[in-house]
């Protein structure tokens, strides 16, 4: 052996038996063999806490654990789900809500109107940090609880706010409580289906407006699973039947959350049976998919949609027909077929199929590909010699965007380069700074369908997401009188008229509908989709 | 041998500050907008970018963050990454897993590369020694990025004879084919480094002096030779754990092990400063002790070695 004296011999004992202790142990737990419950694969949630979960995958575990107040039909019109009665007064600022009663917490407490009261509070308490926080805007008070910097973005920093109360939100019995806005809106009902408005218990909170330490890794909410255990973070999240919930009850008696870092690693898991619904089929598996899965690999619409924006400090791109000029010169369909292989749809309008007052080709002539009638309009308005098209080299795109560039070449007979960027941010810098980055890549989810969620964050002056810079007063003026309107069919008038100013004035070209594409085992059956790309955890059952 | 070590104990403290320092470093030159990285696509309330900037000190420059880092980690607070997660836990959670994967790839790779090794220099110039020397050129030439999916895809969707993935608590069982994938970044040197030298070793002096004395061919091999080898193999090993970390990033994002490679991964990506250099500094410890270990343990293969 190595020596003969014995602390040698101890040191390679000590090894071995280092070695074996690392080894060992381990659970060979399946999830999969438990009876009557799904293993569905997600990315590791940033947050539990609804009002700071805004990714997909948080969205998808709060929606076994929670039982929002509304939800939405076939026809997209929101109906009480929590809420018994959902009521507002004749100019839409006051909205009473009146909560079904029996419905307890996991931990037994009943769900009161203080349980919505004080989660929506929290979230929209600036000090808190919340990253849906913004959603409670439209709630009067707000501003209190969020107070503006003096000056812009300068020195001075803005005053910390003085209450962590919003005015708007008063409690009128246990079950009842009134939210006024600080301006009328008749669709306020489809916003609070969203999760940053799901209820809190009391044990949620330490002291008032604090959270309890570690409550977030044991969640207690009022849907129809309760959480096993903790939230083992990068691992999984397991949830199981709550035998009190008073809602419509799935036929699943459980949810295995697995987590992944990866998709190709979740595909792989998909295809040997060890997950159940992979809701993201990667792009890398999409041309095995088919023969892997066969039938059990499906589509359906969901609520992406992607553009391509012209900014419009760039005086090259000020002219609205060069803007359509370009816009006619890319064959929509062939990269949808040809690059993303079916998996994304042709867009041409401004929003999403999935809301309700889309109009399809409300774009019109501009988004129909005619490449000779494109280079004719191209050179009446001067057109640049030189088109770019800038990306985030971090989100896959190169491809898409190339073969764009080689349609915008063939068809206008210019110039195009497809430009990359390392990351999103440093897109949103250089746009800000109104650096000549040429054409930019964009997409968007919404969070709650309505037409205004696409209009307002994507093409109005203030919108978040508007990094191109396009502004105009009449669309502006349109987008709120649609949101003022008596009746939701009264807004969506005016929100059509308002897009047609986009079609008028393309401010954006767009390109494409995004879908789900996801697979499932041999085990479960009835998976659908819905439009914020989560399972449908009330359809869904096990098979044999 | 004492003072030794305490010598050794007190360079790697300020090892350790120096590479906690460049990395810092590094990850501020690399930092646009980790608010931004942290939200994807998605717009950022102004409110919320204020809070945030505010929360991890975002706006204070690079000695500044340094500062605030520093003090805490004196304090023993390793501070929260910028996703609201405790450091600490996150380390604590994803050492155990990372630490098994390479402990069986250091021994998959040792106990085949020892045994190769000796075989092929035995017998050098045969057919095993010849197929060896084949083998380790295909292995060295295949990165792991490509060789991780394709055992993935081989094995585990096609074979099904290993789990295509291996959770947090995965059994013995499911780590093998991440451990065995990570096993052959290492293995190809260390069984051409174990060749040569037992060859090296085989024409020396004390090697013929036992033959004619008649000892038994096994224990010349086995015990004398073996042991005068071991020196170049420990000193490989010990700079292979480094090779082993850096291909536990690529293993472990593809059987979606959730350890110290695929956090660094992921920490990278988001532009997490605080929790790369706690990932990082949890790795120049561990590699600082590892060569600690195998300079001493060179005094128990060869006694002429002494430390003062």
């Amino acid at each position: 052996m190595l020596g003969k004296r014995p602390w040698k011999m101890a040191a390679v004992a000590a090894a071995i038996s280092l070695l074996v202790a690392g080894c060992g142990g381990g659970d060979s737990e399946d999830p999969t063999n438990t009876a009557n419950t799904v293993v569905i694969g997600i990315a590791e949630p940033q947050h539990l806490l609804p009002t700071n979960a805004t990714d997909s995958s948080s969205a998808q575990v709060l929606n076994s654990l929670f039982y929002p107040l509304v939800s939405f039909d076939a026809e997209k019109k929101p109906v009480e789900i929590a809420a018994e009665k959902i009521s507002v007064t004749k100019n839409n600022r006051v909205w009473t809500i009146k909560l079904k009663p029996g419905f307890t917490f996991h931990n037994g407490e009943p769900v009161t109107a203080d349980n919505y009261i004080n989660a929506w509070n929290y979230g929209a308490y600036k000090p808190n940090a919340q990253g849906g926080g913004y959603f409670f805007d439209r709630i009067a008070g707000y501003t209190d609880l969020n107070p503006l910097d003096p000056d812009g973005d300068g020195p001075e920093k803005a005053p910390e706010p003085t209450t962590n109360k919003m005015s708007g939100l008063k409690k009128i019995d246990d079950l009842t409580f009134s939210v006024t806005l600080s301006a009328p809106f008749a669709s306020f009902k489809s916003v609070i289906a969203y999760s940053v408005f799901y209820p809190l218990p009391n044990a949620a909170f330490s002291s008032d407006g604090v959270i309890a330490k570690g409550f977030e890794e044991k969640l207690i909410g009022n849907g129809p699973f309760k959480m096993k255990g903790s939230w083992e973070h990068d691992d999984k999240i397991v949830v199981e039947k709550y035998a009190d919930f008073k809602g419509v009850v799935p036929k699943i008696d459980g949810v295995t959350w697995k987590i992944y870092g990866d998709q190709m690693a979740a595909y792989a898991d998909l295809v040997s049976n060890n997950l159940d619904v992979q809701t993201t089929i990667p792009t890398d598996a999409l041309a095995n998919a088919p023969a892997d899965l066969g039938e059990r690999f499906q589509k359906s619409e969901n609520s992406v949609f992607e553009f391509i924006g012209f900014p419009t400090f760039l005086p090259q791109y000020k002219n609205a027909n060069v803007r359509k000029a370009i816009s006619m010169a890319i064959n929509r369909e062939e990269i949808a077929s040809q690059i993303f292989l079916g998996s994304r749809t042709a867009a041409k309008s401004f929003v999403s199929p999935v809301v309700a007052g889309f109009r399809e080709g409300s774009c019109g002539e501009a988004c129909d590909y005619s490449p000779t009638k494109a280079r004719d309009l191209y050179r009446e308005n001067g057109g640049p010699e030189e088109i770019k098209i800038t990306y985030n080299v971090d989100g896959g795109h190169k491809s898409w965007v190339d073969a764009t560039c080689n349609q915008i070449r063939a068809s206008l007979q210019v110039k195009c380069i497809g430009e990359q960027e390392p990351k999103f941010a440093v897109m949103q810098e250089k746009l800000q700074n109104h650096q000549d980055i040429g054409l930019i890549r964009l997409g968007w989810i919404m969070d709650y369908p309505l037409m205004e969620n696409y209009l307002n964050p994507l093409y109005g002056t203030n919108g978040g997401s508007n990094y191109y810079g396009w502004s105009n007063t009449a669309f502006d003026t349109l987008v709120k009188q649609g949101s003022a309107a008596p009746t939701p069919e009264a807004s969506i008038k005016k929100w059509q008229a308002a897009e047609d100013i986009l079609a008028e004035e393309m401010p954006v070209i767009p390109l494409r509908y995004g879908q789900n594409v996801f697979g499932y085992s041999e085990r479960v059956a009835n998976v659908e989709m819905d439009l914020f790309s989560k399972v449908d955890l009330y359809e869904i059952e096990t098979v044999a | 041998m004492f003072r030794y070590i305490v010598r050794r104990l007190l360079q790697m403290i300020l090892t350790f500050f120096g590479a906690t320092f460049v990395v810092f470093a590094l990850m501020f030159a690399n930092q646009d907008d980790p608010i931004q990285a942290l939200a994807g696509e998605k717009p950022v309330s102004d409110s919320l970018r204020e809070a945030l900037t505010e929360r991890y000190h975002l706006d204070e420059g690079f000695l500044g963050q340094y500062w605030h880092y520093m003090t805490n980690l004196l304090t023993g607070d390793l501070g929260e990454s910028i996703s609201g997660r405790e450091i600490s836990a996150l380390l604590e959670t994803a050492w155990p897993v990372t630490v098994r994967l390479a402990l069986m790839a250091l021994v998959i790779a040792g106990v085949l590369a020892l045994a190769a090794g000796v075989w092929s220099a035995i017998r050098r110039g045969g057919v095993f020694d010849n197929g060896a020397l084949a083998f380790t050129l295909l292995l060295l030439a295949l990165p792991i990025v490509v060789l991780a999916p394709v055992a993935q895809w081989i094995f585990a969707m096609e074979l099904d004879w290993f789990p295509a993935t291996a959770s947090r608590n995965a059994s013995f069982y499911a780590l093998l084919l991440p451990a065995i994938v990570l096993a052959t970044t290492v293995v190809a040197t260390q069984l051409r480094v174990t060749r040569t030298s037992v060859v090296e070793n085989l024409g020396a002096d004390y090697v013929r002096t036992a033959r004619a004395k008649g000892l038994a061919p096994r224990r010349i091999i086995w015990v004398h030779v073996l042991r005068n080898s071991l020196i170049p193999l420990i000193t490989l090993i010990g700079v292979d754990l480094g090779v082993l970390m850096s291909g536990a990033l690529v293993t472990e994002e593809v059987f979606n092990i959730p350890g110290v490679g695929s956090k660094l991964a992921q920490g990278i990506r988001t532009e997490d400063g605080p929790m790369v250099v706690g990932f990082v500094s949890v790795l120049v410890i561990v590699f600082l002790v590892m060569n600690l270990v195998v300079d001493l343990l060179y005094a128990a293969l060869d006694p002429r070695i002494r430390y003062e």
